[in-house]
């Protein structure tokens, strides 16, 4: 017979992950009451704003086994976009944002499309090389892109008469949007879709011995995640009003990669964890300015050569062998 | 005549070019072919070439003869740490973790880089008589030249060093079958270490060769080393005259379209190249 205690710890349990992400989103929603300084809650945004890159990407790299090194091409198209559809064409911004979404789908299809057909390096060479391609463009092709020195003047995006025009408001944008591709993500892959994926990351011919469709659940997932990254481009323009091709080259894609790996791949709340740590870890090591890069790089290798499960999945792991370990001994 | 001589000049910029992008090349199939990963550090060993031969000319007044040689040799000890300290290390032998592994050890090497050399911009002189002598009015550095010979005089040798020589052997064997070649007794740990090694050197002389021609900072070898990496892909990844046809290659499209189309977009030209051809030939031009 279960006693109340029981019940409570069964229903605890059995909705754990609805709990937690209903506990987050409310710590979220009283945590700017609290933060009265907009440089921290900018912080937050930036978080939030990253971590729907990363959560794509970690559903890529995680659930596919494959490397995309030019997310940050995904995010510039996002944030160029949006920026030039408002402000040069005047057009309105919730229907430029989706059709940007949507522009990006079809990018990521032609470049996911034949890439997708090899494995490997071979996809984060096109990805790369996209990159590249975007990022030149951005900087030489200054009549429609302002050039190095950016592009200003973006709108904010509104509902009604509500317009997200400072920290606190931007905080409940995009906190609101990243926590929504949380569930989404959190929903995916314990769906049959999401099953088949880990099949595939853990064997790429067992998986499609039992039916997956390989190449056609890596472009879903490729394309799902390019479009979250012009999803978070989008609300990055309008959240700054201003973009420049500092935030979109090459290493910032390679800085996505490091946060999916320190969160652990294919670990979806992992992600949120290793946004947050690679985004503030500048911050937290400012008086360390010239040993800032040999830090990040050192990090990275030193998960990945003693936690490459990353660190949060690393560490609940070591946890639970260790208490396996005593209860054995006891 | 004036077109010709230009064609001619843009062709010979190209290939010297092109050299550099080959030699970068074969240092990831070197190391790809033996762990089957991708080294992102590759990019990172032909700015330490560069770094280094700058470090002998002016910080220990070598001539050029002595710091040449120590600098590259200076990468290859670096390319051995790599492996040591980064690669062998590893609890994971999964691909994935593998690379970024090497994403890892490139960023905290540029960091170190960093450090040391700092960020400013700085010039190496050249290593030869910069002269021009002209071949049909197109005006031709002898740089350029000795570029040609080094590159083609490596080329040579790395040939004789994978036809015959025990390392060399030993280095395609595990190449093409890893347990095999552990079979018969061939020590793989040893030969992966000695990719490295030299990888290390053939990053570390892109590096030494090139820097005379571009300046030189802590970054430099990332645009590069991806155009190596475009051109090993370009030849068939893992091909070693592959690497060689793909580096030309993009070497020469490089500068004719630099020269006749724009030069702001000279970058671009080369990877938009690449994702077409991954596009209709994926296995590169020598790919199996």
């Amino acid at each position: 017979m279960m006693t109340t205690r029981d019940k409570l710890f069964y229903f605890l349990y059995l909705h754990r992950t609805g709990l937690t992400v209903f506990g987050i989103s409310l710590l979220l929603l009283v945590w700017p009451l609290v933060e009265r300084n907009p440089y921290n809650l900018g912080l937050s945004n930036l978080i939030a704003i990253y971590a729907l890159v990363v959560l794509g990407l970690n559903l890529f790299i995680g659930y596919t086994g494959q490397i995309s090194l030019g997310h940050a091409a995904f995010f510039a198209i996002g944030a160029y976009g949006s920026a030039i559809g408002t402000t040069t064409f005047g057009l309105p911004v919730w229907p430029v944002m989706v059709a940007v979404a949507l522009a990006t789908a079809l990018v990521a299809l032609a470049v996911g499309l034949p890439a997708l057909k090899l494995s490997g390096h071979y996809l984060a060479m096109a990805t790369l090389g996209f990159n590249i391609v975007v990022y030149t463009i951005l900087v030489q092709w200054d009549v429609v892109t302002g050039g190095p020195s950016g592009f200003a003047g973006i709108p904010y995006l509104a509902i009604g008469p509500l317009v997200f025009d400072n920290e606190v408001r931007f905080h409940y944008l995009v906190w609101t949007f990243a926590m929504l591709a949380l569930l989404l993500c959190l929903n995916l892959v314990r769906s049959g879709v999401g099953r088949g994926l880990a099949a595939l990351a853990e064997d790429e011919t067992a998986a499609a011995a039992l039916g997956v469709d390989i190449r056609r659940a890596k472009i879903k997932v490729f394309v799902l995640s390019a479009v979250l990254a012009a999803l978070a481009g989008s609300l990055f323009a309008h959240c700054y009003a201003f973009v420049s091709p500092d935030s979109f080259g090459i290493f910032v894609s390679v800085d996505f990669v490091i946060m999916v790996v320190v969160g652990g791949m294919g670990s979806i709340w992992g992600t949120l964890f290793g946004t947050a740590l690679i985004t503030l870890l500048p911050e937290w090591i400012e008086s360390l300015e010239s040993f800032k890069d040999i830090l990040h790089g050192l990090i990275l290798v030193l998960i990945l050569l003693f936690l490459p499960q990353g660190l949060v999945t690393g560490i609940v792991d070591a946890i639970r062998t260790r208490i396996a370990v005593g209860r054995h001994h006891a | 005549m004036g077109g010709f001589q230009d064609l001619l000049q843009f062709i010979f910029a190209g290939i010297t070019n092109g050299a550099i992008y080959a030699l970068i090349a074969l240092g990831f199939c070197v190391v790809h072919n033996t762990i089957g990963i991708v080294n992102f550090a590759q990019v990172d060993f032909v700015s330490l070439g560069g770094m280094f031969l700058f470090s002998g000319l002016f910080w220990s007044g070598l001539p050029m003869v002595v710091a040449l040689p120590l600098a590259v040799g200076a990468v290859v000890a670096v390319g051995i740490a790599v492996e040591r300290l980064g690669i062998r290390p590893s609890r994971s032998q999964n691909h994935l973790v593998l690379i970024f592994l090497t994403i890892g050890i490139s960023i905290v090497l540029r960091g170190i880089m960093k450090l040391v050399w700092g960020k400013n911009r700085m010039a190496v002189p050249p290593l030869v008589d910069d002269i021009p002598f002209r071949i049909a009015g197109a005006a031709i550095l002898p740089q350029a030249v000795a570029i040609l010979m080094i590159t083609a005089l490596v080329i040579v040798l790395l040939v004789f060093f994978f036809h015959r020589t025990r390392l060399g052997l030993a280095m395609r064997a595990v190449a093409s079958n890893q347990t095999a070649a552990m079979v018969v007794g061939i020590p793989v740990g040893r030969v992966k270490a000695a990719s490295f090694a030299l990888a290390g050197g053939l990053g570390g002389l892109a590096g030494v060769l090139i820097t005379p021609i571009t300046t030189l900072s802590y970054d430099v070898g990332v645009l590069l080393g991806l155009k190596g990496f475009a051109a090993a892909i370009l030849g068939g990844f893992g091909s070693f005259p592959g690497a060689i046809l793909g580096g030309v290659g993009l070497g020469l499209l490089e500068s004719l379209s630099a020269g006749y189309w724009s030069s702001d977009y000279k970058d671009v030209a080369a990877f938009v190249v690449l994702l077409l051809v991954l596009f209709i030939r994926p296995k590169g031009l020598m790919g199996k």
